[in-house]
């Protein structure tokens, strides 16, 4: 099949037998959500409701706290009942709308625009912002701002990520098997915008029937192809991904994908361009996967944007065992969060439960020097050198040895004889190091 | 409030692999030395290792103790240290030389940097040089042979190193003592010693299949650990496939010690050897030993890819150069030692360049 990829790299187990094979299934409304009023990268969203108001599902509760911003909207139909702060799935507190529901899903009222794709890609853009949508693969980047790219960079392909390279997930592999034509029609619409002439779906190997089935539907579609990629870890990091599909590098020191003219989406994210574009339906559901060896029915679920985890956890029937660790996100990249009163946001891809042995708690040994983290990076660092520097606070050390360049994807952690907590050394440098970069200017 | 949960920093995997499953993979990598040492030396060279890995391994558990950290003895590395350093000795050495060789490893080539991690030479090759410095006779003379040696160490062995079975300590075994072949190659240089006729006539004994296949098979004299070519790179190659060694060290390493030999190794000028010449100089001596299991010790090499092979081919060029040009028959640890010292140099100066990095 000529399977592409990137250098470097790990291979984790895939771990996605758990929930591969459980179709979308559509969660109840819930009683309550809490819609946090940043879930993105960039300025959270201001609030335009007060404790009191009654909302319907779709409408705006908070508008863009500027360009690179996203407006929320209600998830449900009800009265906002407080707003306060509350767990966020990235492990810390954050100021978030909660709306309790009457019972009822009475939406705002949307359109249907037959002939989308004749919209001219101002008018793309505008349902696009305005519809709320983020990245949803993980990071969260306001999707407006990406498809704007200063005109001296113009956008000759776009890439579709169906990677899903971390552990456990299967979301977005339900989702391509089950709306693989959304997908497109978000595709399409992407090249319309960018002008790209060019479309790429990147899918990793052990979804062979995903890859089957795109590549029919995409047969008779102008620009469009598949790539079959690999199985290794991080192949949905958008410069791995970009390379694996495009074999363009990325400049690093703060390069972007527009710099290689490419635009990365999720595939996820493809369905809601399509879904805002043509129906100007704002992003307040998304498939997520609620996954674990100990979770009793693990399940891909089509829940709405502020559904608490313990909700969608207590729908798949709980545990089996007593919880040791919870994460939102994947294995790798995702964050383990103290509680399960959290709601999931746009960009939680998963819900995956641990038991006390899986949460392994290992105690750092003395760097070996042993150089594994060095041949498996895949941004080509020392991430070693990098930790140390950071530990003994030599701070130009860190950063020319590219602690800045690093993507957090925790592959030298994972394999690190001497179970050092690499990412955790990191962070602390680029938090350093980019207060110092900032200083400068 | 539901429970709360414990956190972490991502990634909440691993891979199932440790300080400890890594040493005791080193330690199951050099069994089939220590099995090749037994058959041709006889179970003295067992004896050896033991006596040097309980020193190491109590040195290690003492010194410990003293300092007050938690005793890690069981993960293996003093175990490591203890084997190499028996494998760095000749077979006919008493048995305190291996036990005081393995304290000095662990105590002053090891803990006093601060343990595992922070030495900054390879413990048992610093032993090694200690002993070499300390007691030359015991451990650079009086070579043990193994089976009827190939002829040309039978008869001219012994007279150009000037060793006299008689003078060696009593309580060793009494072997057929002889020279090394890269001893018989150093003797060489030195034609006063030989004379102009003979020289040609042993340096293509040396280069000669047939020495090559006594050297790979073990079929030689030695330090311990050294004798078997062929078991050394079957205990490599496990490690390899483990990713516990990486290619770039040894391949550079014997690579350069290849190219040079055969550049520089003849007796008539450049580029006057044999391609075997090179070839004799892989398999002679401790450049196996050495390039595979030494010069990859993970602590004391660089963990650049661009500074593995720097330091590689520097070995191979000190190597070499000891070899062909220098006092000592052998080059090896001496080469591996110095390197060691300039590995935090050559971290620093490749510093790899971040994918994408923007060519100017």
């Amino acid at each position: 099949m000529g399977l592409k990829s990137f250098p470097g790299g790990i291979h984790p187990h895939d771990e996605k037998h758990y929930s591969k094979d459980a179709p979308i299934e559509v969660m109840p409304l819930p009683a309550k959500v809490v819609i946090p009023l940043s879930q993105h990268i960039g300025a959270p969203s201001k609030p335009i409701v007060k404790v009191g108001d009654e909302v319907k599902t779709g409408q705006v509760i908070s508008e863009a706290g500027g360009f690179v911003s996203i407006p929320m909207h209600a998830s449900i139909t009800g009265k906002i009942t407080k707003i306060a702060a509350y767990p966020h799935p990235t492990g810390t507190t954050q100021m978030a709308v909660e709306i309790t529901g009457n019972g009822t899903d009475e939406w705002v009222e949307l359109t249907d625009t037959k002939e989308y794709i004749q919209l001219s890609p101002d008018e793309m853009k505008a349902r696009i912002s305005a519809a709320g949508v983020c990245g949803m693969g993980g990071a969260g980047f306001p999707t407006h701002v990406k498809l704007s790219p200063p005109p001296e960079k113009p956008i000759d392909t776009i890439v579709l990520n169906g990677v899903e390279c971390e552990p456990f997930l299967t979301a977005d592999y339900r989702i391509m098997l089950e709306q693989a034509d959304f997908i497109i029609n978000g595709l399409e619409i992407l090249m319309k915008i960018t002008g790209a002439t060019r479309g790429l779906i990147g899918i990793e190997a052990n979804k062979p029937d995903a890859i089957k089935l795109l590549k029919t539907k995409c047969a008779s579609k102008q620009g469009i192809s598949v790539v079959g990629c690999k199985l290794r870890y991080p192949q949905g990091a958008e410069k791995q991904l970009i390379y694996a599909t495009t074999k363009r590098r990325v400049p690093n020191k703060g390069g972007l994908p527009m710099d290689v003219g490419v635009v990365v989406q999720n595939v996820g994210t493809a369905i809601a361009i399509y879904e805002a574009v043509r129906y100007k339906k704002p992003l307040i559901e998304r498939v997520i996967t609620v996954t674990g060896k100990i979770v009793k029915n693990p399940k891909n679920l089509k829940a709405r944007i502020g559904t608490m985890y313990g909700e969608l956890l207590e729908y798949c029937g709980g545990t089996t065992e007593e919880i040791g660790k919870v994460i939102s996100g994947g294995p790798m990249m995702g964050f383990a969060i103290p509680t399960l009163d959290t709601p999931m946001t746009k960009g939680s891809s998963g819900l995956l439960i641990f038991n006390a042995a899986e949460a392994h708690k290992d105690v750092e040994h003395t760097c070996l020097r042993c150089g594994r983290c060095v041949d498996i990076c895949p941004m080509n660092l020392a991430p070693s050198i990098i930790a140390n520097s950071v530990k003994y606070k030599d701070w130009d050390a860190a950063q020319k040895f590219g602690v800045m360049d690093c993507i957090k994807c925790g592959s030298c952690a994972y394999v690190c004889p001497a179970h050092i907590k690499l990412i955790q050394w990191i962070d602390i440098g680029k938090l350093e190091v980019g207060k110092r970069l900032r200083a400068q200017k | 409030m539901s429970n709360v949960y414990a956190v972490s920093a991502a990634p909440h995997i691993k891979q199932k692999i440790s300080v400890s499953s890594v040493m005791w993979q080193v330690v199951l990598a050099l069994m089939p030395a220590m099995l090749a040492a037994i058959y041709f030396f006889g179970f003295r060279s067992l004896m050896l290792t033991l006596y040097s890995v309980v020193a190491a391994v109590s040195t290690e558990a003492v010194i410990q103790q003293l300092r007050k950290v938690p005793v890690s003895v069981s993960d293996g590395s003093a175990v490591v240290t203890g084997i190499l350093v028996a494998f760095n000795i000749n077979v006919a050495s008493p048995w305190w030389l291996p036990v005081i060789g393995s304290i000095f490893a662990i105590a002053i080539g090891k803990q006093i940097f601060g343990g595992l991690g922070h030495n900054p030479f390879n413990p048992a090759l610093l032993a090694r040089a200690f002993m070499v410095a300390s007691w030359p006779t015991l451990t650079t003379a009086g070579w043990t042979a193994t089976k009827p040696l190939f002829a040309i160490t039978k008869t001219i062995g012994t007279s150009i190193n000037g060793l006299n079975p008689a003078s060696l300590p009593a309580n060793i075994p009494s072997v057929i003592t002889s020279a090394t072949p890269l001893g018989v190659a150093k003797a060489l240089r030195d034609t006063a010693q030989i004379g102009p006729d003979l020289a040609p006539t042993i340096m293509n004994k040396l280069a000669s299949i047939e020495t090559i296949q006594n050297l790979f098979w073990g079929n030689v004299g030695g330090v311990i650990g050294e004798v078997s070519a062929a078991a050394l790179l079957l205990g490599a190659a496990f490690l390899a496939y483990k990713h516990i060694i990486e290619w770039r060290i040894p391949i550079s390493y014997i690579g350069t010690v290849f190219v040079l030999t055969y550049v520089f190794g003849g007796i008539n000028g450049l580029f006057s050897a044999s391609l075997l010449l090179p070839i004799f100089h892989i398999f002679a001596g401790g450049l196996i030993l050495g390039a595979f299991f030494m010069a990859t010790d993970m602590v004391t090499s660089p963990v650049t890819k661009r500074g593995r092979i720097i330091f590689g081919v520097g070995c191979g060029v000190l190597t070499t150069t000891i070899r062909l040009v220098g006092g000592y028959p052998e080059g090896v640890s001496y080469s591996i030692l110095l390197m060691n010292i300039a590995t935090p140099l050559i971290d620093r100066l490749t510093a790899p360049k971040a994918f994408g990095e923007v060519k100017k």
